[in-house]
């Protein structure tokens, strides 16, 4: 697929090839993910004022439509939304109307009846943000913000932002991502935008359980063994084990996934001295990974959540402006 | 349409602004013009308090019609603004929306005890309440045309005239 096809078919962009709605990672051209970041660099200085607000979104309405339970994504969208000036309204769905038989549809077109100007969507299902771009006016807005197995892109971009403050450059880095790559969203966003980004080496390290098949075809090198697997990588990017989601025993006990892959001193040794270790929270400690490494000095997770509020103003403002 | 000499209006510039500056003056210059002209006189004048750098995307008011400007850069006050002396430097003062949009970022950072503007070039075209305390020159512009300050190669300060991009002010 070229780059013009993708632009073209691609339902986030509008007919000036400007972000009109953050759905996924896969397919947005490296100049939409750079601005992102680009854009997200002044806001985290924002948030480090007195005051920590600027007036870019005043009088817009931003719903946060939350199908699905999520404190931390839902809480740092919401302080990212009123850092802009936007009113917020929060909705957990999964108690209210749909308990109740509304559609997903109907929820929204009610949403949409009380002036909404973006919406921030997570949902169990793949594909729920996108059913709701495709259906809302074009003068609304809609961020994924984590649907099923599919895409997590504010997270994602966060990642990014993160390892780029760390490492400058994405050219020369050896990446690893960790652990429950089958059931992870969070990976799907990753690789893409690692690959997009120019990132030459992205590695996936998990037991054969826990990968989608044929996952090499997203451009990935598959390890199974972590002493292999995180030689001379530059960044390693943790994933939570998702015990919600493992509906059957993929595994033997999470006892036996820390001796293998969690993430402890001795094997982050195997990484380079300088490597930083990322998670998306919230971390299973002792599961994948062990507290001295998760509070070390190489760990940057406690940055990324203080970025991901500037990465997710980014994204709200470019939407907005678009 | 001759222009006048960058360097030239930025050495009245200075002259005029040494009169009202004492130990506690602050410069914050507004990007991309206003900050070379600060760095400037922040060297010349040899102030004491750090120079500040104001990127005022955030606080433009035709957000709502052109979206975010890009290649925003950080605003960076290294200052305390709460009872500070501000003089805040700007290349072309025109319609007067930065200026008020700068004000309001300030005003973000805490409460000055005083702000004063200085601009190289004043072309008139005023908009808004807002006027300098300081400038190199007053100078008629065509409002068809854009005036901007450049940075030679040498370092040294230039002015140029552009046809309108649309949206700009």
């Amino acid at each position: 697929m070229t780059s013009t096809r993708a632009m073209s078919n691609n339902p986030q962009l509008n007919k000036n090839g400007q972000l009109q709605h953050l759905l996924t990672t896969e397919g947005l051209p490296a100049s939409i993910l750079l601005n992102i970041l680009d854009t997200a660099e002044p806001f985290v200085g924002v948030t480090e004022r007195d005051v920590k607000k600027v007036p870019l979104l005043r009088g817009k309405s931003i719903f946060n439509l939350f199908f699905e339970p999520s404190t931390r994504t839902r809480t740092t969208f919401e302080i990212a939304a009123k850092r802009l000036s936007a009113d917020v309204i929060n909705l957990n769905i999964a108690v209210s109307s749909q308990s109740k038989g509304e559609t997903l549809l109907d929820t929204v077109n009610n949403l949409s009846a009380m002036h909404a100007d973006m919406f921030v969507v997570r949902h169990a299902q793949s594909g729920a943000a996108h059913l709701i771009a495709q259906h809302v006016r074009s003068e609304i807005h809609v961020i994924n913000a984590g649907d099923g197995r599919h895409a997590h892109p504010t997270q994602a971009l966060l990642d990014m932002f993160t390892i780029r403050r760390c490492k400058r450059d994405f050219h020369n880095l050896r990446v690893a991502i960790v652990g429950d790559i089958l059931h992870s969203r969070v990976a799907r966003s990753q690789i893409h935008a690692l690959t997009t980004l120019g990132v030459p080496e992205v590695r996936v390290i998990a037991p054969k359980t826990l990968l989608p098949a044929k996952v090499e075809r997203l451009g990935v090198h598959v390890y199974h063994d972590m002493a292999k697997g995180l030689k001379d990588v530059d960044v390693l990017m943790m994933l939570r084990l998702q015990n919600e989601r493992m509906l059957s025993a993929r595994l033997p006990s999470t006892e036996e996934y820390f001796k293998y892959y969690g993430l402890t001193p001795e094997k982050l040794a195997l990484a380079k001295p300088d490597a930083i270790v990322l998670h998306p929270g919230p971390m299973n400690r002792g599961v994948e990974i062990d507290s001295v490494v998760a509070d070390g000095k190489q760990s940057v997770i406690l940055p990324q959540v203080t970025f991901g509020i500037a990465v997710r103003m980014a994204v709200m403002s470019i939407l907005a402006g678009s | 349409m001759q222009l006048p000499e960058a360097e030239d209006l930025l050495a009245v510039l200075t002259a005029r602004i040494r009169q009202g500056i004492s130990s506690d003056t602050a410069v914050v210059g507004i990007h991309t013009g206003g900050v070379w002209l600060a760095e400037r006189l922040h060297k010349d004048l040899q102030l004491a308090l750090p120079l500040g750098v104001l990127d005022v995307s955030f606080y433009r008011d035709d957000f709502g019609q052109i979206g975010l400007h890009p290649q925003i850069r950080p605003s960076d006050i290294p200052f305390k603004v709460e009872g500070s002396h501000i003089i805040l430097v700007d290349d072309v003062l025109y319609t007067g929306r930065t200026i008020r949009a700068a004000i309001n970022e300030l005003f973000d950072y805490g409460r000055p005890a005083s702000i004063r503007l200085a601009a190289l070039i004043d072309r008139g075209g005023r908009e808004l309440p807002i006027a300098a305390q300081y400038i190199g020159t007053t100078l008629e512009v065509p409002p068809a045309k854009m005036l901007a300050l450049e940075k030679k190669a040498d370092g040294k300060l230039g002015l140029s005239l552009y046809d309108k991009h649309q949206g700009n002010e």
